[in-house]
């Protein structure tokens, strides 16, 4: 195979901190290349740098042979270097064609463009209606517009940042089947993924880069997952191992409930029915954006439901507000850190008492007790290992992956008899997510019950009792997590048999 | 009261010139929220406008040469505005209020020796053939150019937001500006750009108040008409054709009232009738446009039939109950158009889902990284 893309000595440094140090690798024509790494390793300031959105400080890069150092998108789309970005690249107020056509040089008048899109995407077997708003489009639908935009492009290289982590298992086999069919005609694939199952069954070739270094390459189809996991780590892995118990008194139970929401992006909850016992780790799988967030917000209090849905321990909360619910024992962390879980500009301190106050009891008299606050911050930072200056640094100063543990921590520390968690270990390494897990653990064998909603499937796998998955706003039948099969797990997420059908809370399936 | 001193033609025609600066703010301010930056400094680039288009038009003897210089004017003042948020990194709500202070007290002190002075006029353009079409030629066809320029522009810029590669690039800016950064597109250029067009269209229609609708200079002669323009740009949705019909409203509205003044006849007494008509001509309309494109609702068609009624109704009780008094009618007469306006878009922009939803990134500020 002969080389497409090279790259030498590769330098990158923001502020002082080296992103990117002498980074060198090379891709081959027709190969799909697998870039691994960390959150925080340098992968998104490479791929940058090839696809014109930063120049390098120094190192070179050659396609085809000849010099290439773009220095705009444009330059590098005009070059035949294409990109599939996970975030921050559709235009949800327009429609599909609209989309295209901005991430085109020279689009061809709309209609022509309308048709080129149907053809392409009927070839590739990824069907999208160009006259759609983005908006509307499910999150598999919108990763369709992003790679038709690439296609029609014919790049030589493709570049595609963790496209899998918004996809139901089928829809990733989609996705696999449209890549082999692109590699079969010659084009080169630079596939970004922390996930390492799929770049054993998909990648030709691996560079693993740790702390903005390469520090190995490896063919994925003939090394394990385990041992690509410890080199980018660099550290052997500790892995949470799940001790079985019987789980014990019913704590939280939902019936039937049903919520619209406010925002006209939402998803509606469609008679939604589930229950968590004391010691049970109910994991709630399903794509983004079928109904998590909703879920979330009418478990917290932030929403309130019908009266007589959300039932505690035997009382009925549907419709009491957050802190009433916390005053309980019904703890929650939602998905989003900073805005939502965190306010960004307020310190871990103040962050601490915003949720804690209650049952710390960190306030006399409606007087704040800033010296206790300060203490029990120190002790979630302690004990979660959050790397920080101060207790008094603010929210947003912190990496995503440090906040969340913050996040998660405080609620943990908390001791709640019931814990909501949505997308509890999202943008956090390997082995801060294994000890967040090992903390959801801990609090599930002393006796509380956790939700953990996630898109992690390897996450829930590893710690539920029992799984159910979200579509579309409605829970599928709950069942004993041991044992099931990626297939079976595709269909609940796919919305196969949902408790809103069957009218029964999962346990009777699962006992 | 003397209903028959008020000519339907004079009314019509005025109708228009009243409504022309709204329109070139509005349609300035609409094009900047539409790249994704709230400007509130339109009253301020108003009135630096009209003070620059005075002040150069009296200097040149040249009307045109005026409307040139307010362009220009009010242009140069909205860089301020561009260097604030765009470069420095400014928060855009009191950048623009700034704006409007300092565009108020500067235009104020180049003013200064221009009180009590008459421009130049600028010649009518008489559309031929049209022109001696009978009640329309002189509504419509009979006016200064810049009437004529203000609906071509309005033309021009639905067209280009709506048809061209460039309008497309300026919405996608305003939709998700770190998704035109991430494929490209030059965000911050472009919010420039938006932000001079906008600035340009503001001095526009402070010239023309200046100048013709006035004409002649006095502090603080834009008297709020660059608010009401930007509270006509979010309740239109930020949809061309929308502005047209709200600053039009704003400014029969306005003309409605001078000539019902200048008659001597309460508000009251016409209002309640002309709520009601307005009424009957949205029912005929919607019914029309619906059954056209077959998306005709009945139910909430007809309940807003009922609600323009209603209030029609309850104006008219409220006339007979006070008999018409004129304290009460003062009030009415010169809040009139804001409530009205205001009103009628709100029942508007709430009716069609989803349409309310302005650029995203409105007034959020984009830092490259």
């Amino acid at each position: 195979m002969t080389e497409l893309l090279k790259l030498q000595g590769l330098t990158k440094a923001y502020l002082g901190v080296i992103a990117n140090d002498h980074v060198g690798f090379s891709i081959a024509k027709g190969e799909v290349h697998a870039l691994l790494g960390e959150n925080g390793a340098g992968k998104s300031t490479l791929v940058k740098m090839i696809y014109g959105l930063t120049k390098p400080d120094s190192g070179t890069m050659t396609l085809h042979g000849a010099p290439y150092a773009p220095n705009s998108p444009q330059a590098a789309r005009a070059s035949g270097v294409a990109m599939v970005f996970q975030h921050f690249s559709l235009f949800e107020a327009l429609n599909v064609a609209e989309n295209v056509a901005l991430g085109m040089e020279n689009p061809p008048k709309m209609n022509d463009l309308a048709r080129s899109i149907r053809e392409v995407s009927h070839t590739y077997g990824l069907p999208l209606d160009p006259h759609r708003t983005v908006g509307d489009l499910s999150a598999g639908e919108r990763q369709r517009v992003e790679i038709i935009r690439c296609l029609l492009q014919d790049p030589k290289l493709l570049i595609m940042d963790e496209p899998t982590s918004v996809l139901t298992p089928q829809e990733v086999e989609i996705l696999f089947t449209t890549l082999r069919k692109l590699q079969s005609e010659g084009t080169s694939i630079l596939y970004i993924s922390h996930k390492l199952e799929e770049i054993r069954s998909l990648c030709d070739d691996a560079t693993i880069l740790r702390m903005g270094k390469v520090v190995g390459t490896c063919d994925p189809k003939t090394t394990t997952a385990r041992d690509m996991a410890e080199l980018m780590v660099g550290e052997t892995l500790h892995i949470p191992t799940r001790e079985a118990k019987e789980s014990g008194a019913e704590l939280l139970s939902v019936q039937g409930i049903e919520f619209a929401p406010q925002s006209p992006f939402g998803t509606r909850l469609k008679n939604l029915s589930l229950s968590v016992k004391s010691g049970e780790i109910l994991g709630i799988g399903g794509v983004a954006g079928n109904g998590q967030d909703e879920l979330l917000s009418v478990l917290s209090g932030e929403a309130k439901a019908q009266s007589g849905s959300v039932v505690f321990e035997g009382q009925d909360i549907s419709t009491l507000g957050p802190n009433a619910r916390r005053a309980l024992g019904l703890l929650s962390a939602p998905e989003e850190r900073l805005g939502h879980a965190a306010a960004p500009n307020m310190s871990l301190i103040e962050n601490t008492a915003l949720t804690a106050t209650i049952r710390k009891k960190l306030s006399k008299n409606n007087f704040i007790n800033w010296s206790k606050t300060e203490k029990f911050a120190q002790e979630i930072i302690k004990t979660f290992d959050v790397r920080t200056p101060s207790a008094n640094a603010a929210a947003r100063s912190l990496s995503g992956g440090n906040l969340q543990k913050f996040v998660i921590g405080r609620e943990v520390m908390q001791d709640p008899k019931v814990l909501v968690v949505n997308q509890p270990t999202w943008g956090v390494d390997a082995s801060a997510a294994a000890s967040i897990r090992q903390a959801l653990l801990d609090l599930a064998a002393g006796g509380a019950a956790v939700i953990c909603i996630s898109q992690d499937l390897d996450e829930l796998m590893e710690i539920s009792d029992h799984f159910a998955a979200l579509n579309e706003g409605k829970l599928s039948v709950p069942r004993v997590a041991k044992g099931l099969t990626v297939d079976e797990i595709g269909l609940m997420m796919g919305g196969a048999e949902t408790s809103s059908d069957t009218q029964i809370a999962g346990h009777e399936v699962s006992a | 009261m003397d209903l028959g001193s008020i000519s339907l033609v004079a009314f019509f025609a005025s109708l228009m010139v009243a409504s022309t600066p709204i329109l070139l703010a509005a349609l300035g301010e609409m094009v900047t929220e539409r790249a994704g930056v709230l400007n509130l400094g339109v009253e301020g680039m108003m009135i630096i406008g009209a003070i620059c288009g005075f002040a150069i038009a009296i200097e040149s003897g040249s009307a045109a040469a005026g409307f040139l210089g307010a362009a220009a004017g009010g242009a140069l003042l909205s860089m301020l505005f561009a260097i604030l948020t765009q470069f420095l990194y400014a928060t855009q709500v009191p950048s623009g209020l700034a704006l409007t202070l300092v565009g108020v007290g500067l235009a104020s002190l180049i003013g200064q020796p221009y009180v009590g002075e008459s421009p130049p006029l600028m010649g009518k353009l008489h559309i031929p053939v049209f022109e001696s079409i009978p009640f329309f030629g002189p509504v419509m066809f009979q006016h200064d150019p810049i009437v004529y320029l203000s609906l071509i522009l309005a033309v021009l810029v639905g067209v280009f937001l709506k048809y061209t590669r460039g309008g497309l690039i300026l919405r996608a800016v305003g939709e998700n500006h770190d998704a035109a950064h991430a494929l490209g597109y030059k965000v911050r250029l472009v919010r420039v750009m938006a932000i001079g067009f906008g600035g340009a269209m503001a001095g526009l229609g402070g010239a023309y108040i200046s100048l013709i609708r006035v004409p002649q200079w006095t502090d603080g002669i834009t008297g709020g008409i660059g608010w009401i323009a930007l509270a006509i740009v979010v309740f239109a949705s930020w949809k061309p054709e929308r502005v047209v019909f709200g600053a039009y409203l704003f400014g029969g509205l306005t003309a409605l009232q001078l000539n019902l003044q200048a008659a001597n006849i309460p508000l009251l007494f016409v209002l309640p009738y002309l709520v009601m008509l307005a009424g009957v001509i949205y029912f005929v309309i919607a019914v029309a446009v619906g059954s056209w494109k077959k998306t005709l609702d009945v139910k909430p068609t007809l309940k807003t039939f009922a609600q323009f009624i209603g209030v029609g109704l309850v104006l008219l009780l409220i006339g007979i109950a006070t008999n018409y008094a004129s304290s009460l009618d003062l009030l009415m007469l010169s809040s009139a158009p804001f409530v009205a306006t205001i009103v009628v878009l709100v029942v508007i922009s709430a009716r069609s889902k989803g349409a309310s939803n302005g650029p995203a990134m409105l007034g959020k500020i984009f830092q490259a990284h």
